[in-house]
């Protein structure tokens, strides 16, 4: 079964917290993520989700507080707005927008955290690996 | 040193890089003063093996304006690497790739398709496509090969200094000629000829700090003089752009369309503008907020329209591949 390898980008106040409560609490749900935690979502830059796809991830999460509850007041919208004109442009690439997923978990929502986890990797086994851009670029 | 030996050469480029050094106007005499000039295909009857029987490092500074897009772009470059101390990528496209390099949102297939067969103004009955040998009765004929990917000049040979621009202003172009001329560039690897902010900077248009609730394409709007362009709903490069230019085009009404590439610090031109935009839109619905970034079309060609083959994904995945 193809393995898709998941870089997760999770603020540490909210989707960072949540994804440890899924650990501390046992929870199973698929190893195929590596989680890169920012202090806010809103720190995470356009380029580093687009690092992660040049440099072969099959899918990248990126985890912020629920509306309204993140803890630089409004890094979250941000975020919301950049992953918006993201998902376009990750279009003109022939890139799938689906690889890129945003999701908000809180710090006591270690369970959604894990299911998000399983439903991510289900979706992109669906998708299958990234391609390497051109034949040309592979050279 | 007795007079530095320049040369200057375009690969896959307008020409307008070679108009921007001629741009210089009354100081171009100074220039061929204090300077010899010895290769400069455009403004001198030279040939490439007087090139190629230079020995290496002949040349003590080549400006080398245009990207790498064919065989013989790629072949230049290289020998003008060998036989020059020093390598400029002058100008947008050899810096970032430019315009040329939008070639790398479809494949060359596409292109070829399109360039002789397919556009309206084409008369092509036998699908005849450029090869690269041809025989003829007289012989057989050379063309250089066409790649699918347009690369910067650094991703072929070493370059030792970078001058945004497209094309470069000649105030800027001066600077880094005279600074050639007196030996005083920076250290290898810097970025010369330009500022180290951001066009915002250097703009005079009044900025409100407003948010903003819908884009406009800029001939449908009649902006409001004096205003940032950006908060007025026309999408404007500036905020993700280095400066250097003196903002030229908001300075008339227009938006900055991103020429300066990348600002200091940033690799990837096109993300930087993503980050920026997405932190000042004025909505905190989700549904909204796509509503509005729905207003910008094709985001790839607009915020790379300097930059994509200097960009962290480079080119479309073509290849007939659908994800
Ligand atoms: S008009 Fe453009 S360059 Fe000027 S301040 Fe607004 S965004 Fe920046
Ligand atoms: S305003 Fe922007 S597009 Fe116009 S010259 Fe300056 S950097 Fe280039
Ligand atoms: S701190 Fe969690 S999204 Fe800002």
């Amino acid at each position: 079964m193809f393995e898709p390898r998941i870089i997760c980008f999770l603020c540490t106040w909210c989707a960072g917290a949540g994804a440890d409560l899924a650990g501390t609490s046992r929870l199973e749900y698929t190893p195929n993520g590596v989680n890169i935690r920012f202090m806010c979502s809103g720190r995470i830059d356009p380029e580093h989700v687009l690092w992660a796809f040049g440099k072969g991830a099959d899918g990248v999460l990126i985890g912020g507080c629920h509306p309204g509850d993140c803890h630089y007041m409004d890094g979250n919208y941000k975020t919301m707005a950049r992953v918006a004109l993201l998902s376009r442009l990750l279009d003109d690439f022939g890139i799938n927008r689906a690889r890129l997923r945003l999701e908000w978990i809180s710090a006591a929502e270690g369970a959604k955290f894990a299911s998000v986890m399983n439903d991510f990797t289900e979706k992109l086994r669906s998708l299958g690996p990234m391609k390497p851009a051109t034949r040309e670029m592979a050279r | 040193m007795g007079k530095p030996k320049v040369a200057f050469y375009w690969a896959a480029s307008c020409g307008g890089c070679e108009i921007a050094v001629l741009d210089i106007g009354d100081r171009l005499p100074v220039l061929a003063e204090a300077a010899d000039i010895i290769f400069w295909p455009c403004a001198m009857d030279v040939k490439y093996d007087d090139l190629r029987a230079m020995e290496d490092d002949f040349i003590d500074v080549c400006l080398f304006n245009g990207a790498i897009r064919n065989s013989e772009n790629e072949e230049m470059a290289g020998l003008l690497r060998k036989k020059s101390k020093i390598l400029v990528a002058y100008g947008s496209c050899a810096h970032e790739g430019c315009i040329p390099g939008l070639a790398n949102l479809v494949s060359e297939e596409d292109i070829l398709d399109r360039s002789y067969i397919s556009a309206p103004s084409v008369e092509n009955p036998g699908n005849v496509l450029p090869e690269v040998k041809t025989e003829t009765p007289e012989g057989e004929l050379e063309l250089p090969e066409l790649y699918d990917t347009v690369y910067t000049l650094d991703q072929v040979v070493d370059v030792d200094y970078y001058v945004p621009g497209c094309p470069p202003v000649a105030d800027r172009t001066w600077e880094v000629l005279e600074a050639i001329l007196d030996g005083t560039l920076p250290g290898k690897g810097n970025v010369v000829g330009a500022g180290s902010k951001i066009v915002c900077d250097e703009c005079s248009l009044e900025k409100k700090e407003t948010g903003i609730s819908g884009f406009v394409r800029p001939h449908l709007l009649e902006p409001e003089p004096d205003r940032c362009l950006l908060e007025q709903g026309v999408y404007c490069a500036g905020i993700g752009t280095r400066s250097g230019c003196g903002a030229l085009c908001p300075s008339v009404g227009m938006p900055c369309r991103g020429c300066y590439g990348a600002p200091p610090g940033v690799f990837d031109q096109g993300a930087k503008i993503v980050s920026a935009l997405g932190s000042i839109i004025d909505s905190t619905d989700p549904d909204e907020t796509d509503a509005i970034m729905s207003g910008i079309p094709c985001p790839a060609g607009l915020f790379y329209r300097f930059s994509l083959p200097h960009s962290i994904l480079r080119r479309k995945i073509t290849d007939g591949y659908e994800d």
